[in-house]
């Protein structure tokens, strides 16, 4: 006698459960501001958000830039400030972890500018940059390169030593080794490190923009602050929420596509 | 493939080795104690010994992984000082390089030598049908299973045309049939391309399977030499022969008395 497939089924109430909350939660949210529970100078309520979101498509004032200008700048910053902690810290780790000099002169270095946060360093950067938009990559830069280094470096200790032995017994160079065995070893940390740094990056970018911007989506933030427009503030902050997503979905669609190569 | 050969030539000389590990600056861990052993051209040398015997620690002095504390390893009369590729290793756990292909493991070694392309190719393929995995060139080890993984382990030994193998307890993670087949499988394989073979184990089946030679280490620290049994026996061998049950009764006998 075959059996019967059985398939489990969700309750509809219970797939329904996330939908009620977000309504639930925006419905509270709109009432809040309608009731003037909260008077509309400390809150806006969704459906002025969402005005607002529409307006600034095609409105520069009041801050000097529509919002797909605020989120380019953001998100060019960031890419530029990731992909330079990508270039400097991935190879500095790698090296780090495998040959004693370089170790011996980064790691004080490293680990002296490691527990700084990157906001700390503004107020220098503002000397050196200005607020344009070199300064914000060099904070991002600063914030960024912290996992690419660890997780490098980690990922090349970790590299089993009976595998580095018999590199040794084939008569292989210490440059060999670190080629063919160690930076392989080291790879799926390496992976780990492009998701952490660019969350951090990401992060990073906005305190940045928070101090030390004309443009960008902190900007944005910042000067719906100081106009003391509650819309203002709260669209930068969702847009800053949902780019964070985008970005973070397409970075794992390639990383999938990148091991998709590499792993066994 | 290989020159001619001269049996009966020694080709590693242990003399007289003392190995103590230092562990955490202060405990001295004694682990061989004089150990002296020639081992001939082309002779099959099976190091039989039970679990922390420092069987495993005198195939890394002679592969010069570890340095002995006294005593020196020749080999062709030379001094050993560190590894080369003249030593083949092949290692308990399956230690394949989880990125490469079989052939790219298999050809490592000749490739870290600057072998060119085509001729290290050649070089692995011949190994690679020699230990009879023709059509998994392009698989990865996970794609394999624990004998198909050793049987690379030996393969990739072999690409770097070594004089000696180094053999440390290879299919000491198969289970047991698997494992009476690969037995089989390095007797063919030593009988097709014979080489120098220290192979390290603590099974008695599988010394008397395999070796020419049986060299007992006794059951604790610091590792001794033990008994030294000749096997005679015609290849390939049985293991229900009645002369290799007996030996093996020996064997068994004898070492009860050492543990």
């Amino acid at each position: 006698m075959a059996y019967e497939q059985v398939k489990v089924k969700t309750p509809l109430i219970l797939r329904l459960l996330p939908v009620l909350s977000v309504l639930a939660f925006f419905g509270a949210w709109q009432m809040v501001v309608d009731r003037e529970i909260v008077p509309s100078t400390m809150l806006a309520s969704p459906i002025q958000i969402f005005q607002l979101f529409l307006v600034k498509w095609t409105e520069v004032n009041p801050d000097g830039a529509l919002l797909s200008q605020h989120i380019w700048t953001s998100v060019q910053e960031a890419f530029a400030g990731y992909l330079l902690a990508l270039l400097v810290g991935i190879p500095l780790g790698l090296a780090m972890g495998w040959f004693v000099v370089v170790e011996g002169l980064g790691r004080p270095i490293f680990e002296m500018i490691r527990p700084i946060p990157p906001v700390a360093w503004i107020p220098l950067v503002i000397f050196w940059f200005g607020i344009g938009i070199s300064g914000k990559i060099f904070i991002i830069w600063i914030g960024g390169i912290v996992p690419c280094v660890i997780n490098s470096y980690e990922g090349v200790r970790m590299t089993n030593p009976t595998l580095v032995q018999m590199a040794r017994t084939y008569g292989a160079t210490d440059w060999q080794i670190f080629k063919q065995i160690c930076i392989p070893s080291a790879l799926p940390m390496v992976f780990g490190a492009l998701q952490i740094a660019l969350a951090l990056c990401w992060t990073n970018l906005v305190a940045a923009e928070l101090l030390a911007a004309d443009r960008g989506l902190g900007f944005l933030i910042t000067m719906g602050r100081k106009l003391a427009l509650p819309d203002m503030v709260l669209l930068g902050m969702i847009m800053i929420g949902l780019t964070g997503v985008v970005i973070g979905i397409i970075i794992n669609y390639f990383e999938k596509k990148l091991l998709a190569g590499i792993r066994r | 493939m290989k020159d001619e050969t001269h049996p009966g030539q020694t080709k590693i000389v242990c003399e007289d080795i003392t190995k103590i590990f230092i562990q955490k600056g202060k405990q001295r861990v004694h682990v061989l104690d004089h150990i002296s052993l020639d081992v001939k051209e082309n002779e099959f040398v099976v190091i039989l010994g039970p679990g922390q015997s420092g069987k495993s620690t005198l195939l890394r002095i002679i592969a010069g992984l570890e340095t002995p504390t006294e005593g020196r390893v020749l080999l062709d009369g030379r001094e050993v000082e560190g590894p080369g590729p003249d030593r083949g290793l092949v290692f308990q756990g399956y230690m394949l390089f989880a990125w490469k292909t079989v052939m790219g493991n298999v050809e490592m070694g000749p490739k870290l030598r600057g072998v060119p392309k085509n001729e290290r190719r050649e070089i692995a393929a011949h190994y690679i049908h020699l230990v009879g995995l023709d059509g998994f060139e392009n698989h990865y080890p996970h794609q394999l299973s624990g004998g198909m993984k050793q049987r690379v382990g030996i393969a990739r030994a072999y690409a770097n045309n070594p004089q000696v193998m180094l053999l440390d307890e290879p299919f000491g993670q198969l289970d047991a049939q698997t494992r009476y087949f690969m037995e089989k499988e390095t007797a063919r394989i030593w009988e097709t391309e014979k080489r120098t073979i220290l192979f390290v184990t603590n099974n008695i089946d599988e010394a008397i399977y395999l070796a020419d030679r049986i060299v007992t280490m006794v059951g604790k620290l610091p590792g001794r030499m033990d008994v030294v049994y000749n096997v005679d026996l015609p290849r390939p061998r049985e293991h229900t022969d009645m002369a290799f049950l007996k030996l093996r009764h020996e064997i068994t006998e004898a070492s009860e008395l050492t543990l």
